[in-house]
């Protein structure tokens, strides 16, 4: 956890030189325990008081890189216990697995298949970003090449799955340049999966039968000079899982526990006998502090709820997803195309330019600042009234732009037709229907 | 060197409110702990799972939602039957699309005649689901408050606007009232509490503290139940420890990619597994934020959800 001013001014020369731009060491701590100065102003700081500083001012959980390339990640670095006190910074990283005695051709359909599940939403692209190397048995050389050709032939990233120092390493050899996690290290050979996360710069999830096993573990490791850990502590039963992933955020968030301060990896491919309860039990660790959840499969049945929740779980709560406002384009349209209104909150912009394209009719979409809410909440809130709408339109340039004079607006805004038609005299206000789903049929029959 | 769970300290609980009547009822609420976290409180009722009906034939229901309901859309009480007899119901919500004055406008005695029908035919707690426009839930609710006395029906969603006429007819006839509230803390205490004044004991209230549909705003119910559970729990805020009901199937049915057909988003493979799947998942974030009752549509994600239940409480 943070130090306090008084804590860090101990560590301090306490010459009040003032070469840091403040007249006193104490002020100087103060404004380093506030974040207003960086430890290098000072330059008479010790090694040692160096290294406690850094110490203290890490991260509760380390965030730790995972893979290369386009589906590259972050797991970890979170600082609340709750979305609503801050907001969740890296969301859960969904994984599926492959064996390694799957044969090249069956793996690359599956590659394949697998590649395909991206779905746009909300001006993001959402997808899966991992793939599990489980080691079937059948040697290093079938691991390795199942793992290198994964990392070169797909924009996954990976993890590689096996107990055995020998088919780890050749995994490494091939799928190593692209950050692969290692699972994992356990009691019997942390050693020798230390040593080769190490040498190899990779990080290393470290495996125990309780999240009080996983404490010497995790301590051993770094003493080694290990950085980037991500915790399995064992459970495979719900109810524990969900104790154990608790335990483990409390520990590091309030108990500042640094034995515990990493990422956790589940495996609700282990907790269930069918995809189904995988993907709810998935669904609770998207919510419940998993940072790695592995799958046995990717189906897109299953993956796309997975990414809408994670999406939802993982938005900042304190800042709503906006487009900006102003007059946007749909399919080329021209003076006599139709001009629609709404508001700026990305999701209702998304669907509504959405429906609009699909439609395939050319048309002028407002987009009224309404500070990022939805239509129904934007007119509760008073930022979608009449008035405010009329003024948008007649100062948003669209007069210039078409030579007719109607303006469709949301059904659910209906009520403010009327207050609109005042503000845009000459004007004819159509409401639309409720939902965008019904505007295709709409604008079709304009 | 050993470890032990950093503990909440819980200065209160959520109420244990039976609903239904007689030898049909259910205890839903109770906990003394976060939403499943056994190992610091005790969660005495498991979330119940409430199945959906409605007064209407459902025009916009997809096919996948639809289907194992085919046979009796068109007979409410057959419906509500069904839901107990072949789906095991642990309770039915019965959702009075019919009274919307912007639709149908059916008339208070129609709704309530519709009410005694399925009273008549189910052996489990019923809850009653308003059209949400509180002039007309006012009217409708009274009504059949009135003529459903001592069955102790759930009725809402009760807002500010209509709590003084629904909830002196809820305490005349004995029914327990849904305090309902769009997503916000002081607004789902300001109810409670008008209720309060009212003389309505909060052991007579849920509170739905308003769901969104997966991926369309599931994300702020979810952390207001969260902090609506805080402030009960941890704040020990007497006037907000009452169970919450999500009505979930509705708002997750009806969002886009619930509907879609294979020909209009192949990419999303199976239209009735990716929609079922949709539910349970949105059931799944609701459970963990702390709801006591989901209302629910399809018999294959509420069995889903059932067995989530069952694994993370035994
Ligand atoms: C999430 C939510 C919130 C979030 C905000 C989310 C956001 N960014 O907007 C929060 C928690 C902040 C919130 C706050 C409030 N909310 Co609110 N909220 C909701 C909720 C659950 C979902 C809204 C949503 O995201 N919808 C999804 C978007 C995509 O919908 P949409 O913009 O309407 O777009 C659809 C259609 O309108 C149509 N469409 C859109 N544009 C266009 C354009 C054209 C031309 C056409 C034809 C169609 C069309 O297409 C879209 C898809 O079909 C709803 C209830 C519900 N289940 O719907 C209540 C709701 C909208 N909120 C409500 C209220 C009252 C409020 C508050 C005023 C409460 C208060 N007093 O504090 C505040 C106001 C905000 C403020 N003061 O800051 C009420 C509004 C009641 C009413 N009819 O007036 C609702 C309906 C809840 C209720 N039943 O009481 N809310
Ligand atoms: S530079 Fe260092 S030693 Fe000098 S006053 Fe600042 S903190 Fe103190």
């Amino acid at each position: 956890m943070a130090l306090t001013g008084i804590q860090i001014f101990k560590l301090l020369p306490k010459t009040n030189c003032k070469e840091c731009g403040v007249p006193t060491c104490l002020a100087f701590a103060m404004n380093l325990a506030s974040g207003k100065a960086e430890l290098d102003s000072c330059p008479y700081v010790s090694d040692e008081a160096k290294e406690q500083l850094a110490e203290a001012s890490a991260p509760p959980i380390r965030p730790v890189a995972l893979g290369k390339g386009v589906r590259k990640t972050t797991t970890g670095g979170e600082t609340v216990l709750y979305r609503h006190e801050k907001t969740f910074f890296n969301p859960t990283i969904l994984a599926a697995t492959v064996s390694s005695d799957i044969d090249a051709a069956e793996l690359d359909k599956t590659l394949k298949i697998y590649n395909a599940f991206q779905y746009e939403r909300v001006g993001l692209n959402l997808r899966p970003e991992l793939l599990v190397v489980k080691d079937a048995g059948n040697g290093a050389e079938a691991f390795a090449t199942v793992a290198g050709k994964i990392a070169k032939e797909s924009e996954f990233n990976l993890v590689l799955m096996t107990q055995d120092i020998d088919v780890m390493k050749a995994g490494v050899e091939t799928a190593g340049f692209k950050r692969p996690l290692l699972y994992a290290a356990t009691a019997d050979n942390a050693d020798e999966m230390g040593a080769l996360a190490k040498d190899n710069d990779l990080p290393l999830a470290v495996k125990a039968d309780s999240v009080e096993a996983l404490q010497p573990l995790t301590e051993k490791l770094t003493g080694m000079g290990l950085k980037d850990l991500v915790l399995d502590p064992g459970s495979r039963e719900i109810k524990q899982a969900l104790e154990d992933q608790v335990a483990i955020r409390r520990a590091a968030l309030k108990a500042s526990n640094k034995a515990l301060g990493f990422p956790t990896i589940t495996f609700p491919c282990e907790m269930a006998s069918n995809l189904d309860m995988e993907t709810l039990i998935a669904g609770m660790m998207v919510a419940k502090y998993g940072g790695i959840v592995v799958m046995s499969d990717f189906t897109s049945e299953s993956l796309f709820p997975l990414l809408l929740e994670r999406l939802n779980i993982y938005t900042d709560p304190q800042r709503p997803m906006t487009v900006t406002e102003g007059i946007f384009e749909i399919g080329n349209p021209d003076e006599n195309s139709p001009v629609l209104v709404t508001t700026n909150f990305a999701l209702t912009y998304f669907i509504v330019s959405g429906e609009i394209e699909a439609s395939k009719v050319p048309a002028w979409l407002l987009i009224k600042d309404s500070e990022g809410l939805s239509v129904l909440t934007a007119w509760a809130a008073g930022k979608f009234g009449g008035d405010d709408v009329g003024m948008f339109v007649k100062k948003s340039g669209i007069m210039d732009k078409v030579k007719h004079t109607e303006l469709i607006i949301p059904g659910y805004a209906a009520a403010i037709a009327g207050d609109i038609e005042e503000e845009l005299p000459g004007w004819t206000i159509t409401v639309g229907p409720r939902e965008a789903a019904h505007l295709p049929a709409f604008l079709k029959s304009k | 060197m050993g470890f032990e769970i950093t503990k909440e300290s819980y200065a209160g609980s959520i109420k244990g409110i039976t609903i239904g009547k007689g030898d049909n009822t259910l205890t839903v609420g109770g906990q003394t702990s976060y939403p499943f976290y056994q190992f610091e409180g005790d969660m005495p009722n498991k979330p119940v799972i409430a199945m959906e009906i409605w007064d209407i034939t459902p025009e916009d229901w997809p096919e996948a939602a639809l289907a194992p309901f085919k046979d009796v859309v068109s007979d409410t009480a057959a419906w509500a039957k069904k839901c107990v007899e072949e789906y095991g119901a642990q309770a039915i919500v019965l959702q009075l699309k019919s009274t919307d004055p912007n639709d149908k406008d059916a008339s208070a005695d129609d709704a309530a005649a519709t009410v005694k029908n399925v009273l008549a035919a189910i052996n489990v707690p019923l809850i009653i689901w308003g059209c949400a426009v509180p002039a007309k839930d006012e009217e409708v609710l009274k009504k059949i408050s009135e003529v459903c006395e001592g069955e102790n029906l759930i009725i809402g969603p009760v807002e500010e606007k209509n709590h003084k006429g629904i909830g002196a007819a809820a305490m005349g006839y004995g029914h327990t009232i849904i305090s309902s509230s769009p997503i916000d803390v002081n607004l789902a205490k300001q109810v409670n509490i008008l209720l309060e004044n009212l003389g309505m004991s909060l052991d007579k209230v849920i509170v739905d503290p308003t769901t969104g549909g997966l991926g369309y705003g599931l994300e702020y119910s979810y952390s207001v139940m969260e902090r609506l559970t805080q402030a009960a729990m941890t704040q020990g805020d007497d006037k907000l420890q009452n169970p919450m009901i999500n009505n979930l199937g509705n708002e997750v049915w009806k969002c886009k990619e619930a509907k879609q057909t294979v020909a209009d988003a192949p990419e999303l493979g199976d239209p009735e597994r990716r929609a079922i799947l949709m539910e349970a998942v949105g059931a799944v974030s609701y459970l963990l934020a702390g709801s006591s009752i989901l209302i629910m549509r399809h018999p294959e994600s509420i069995k889903l959800a059932k067995s989530f239940i069952d694994l993370i409480s035994d």
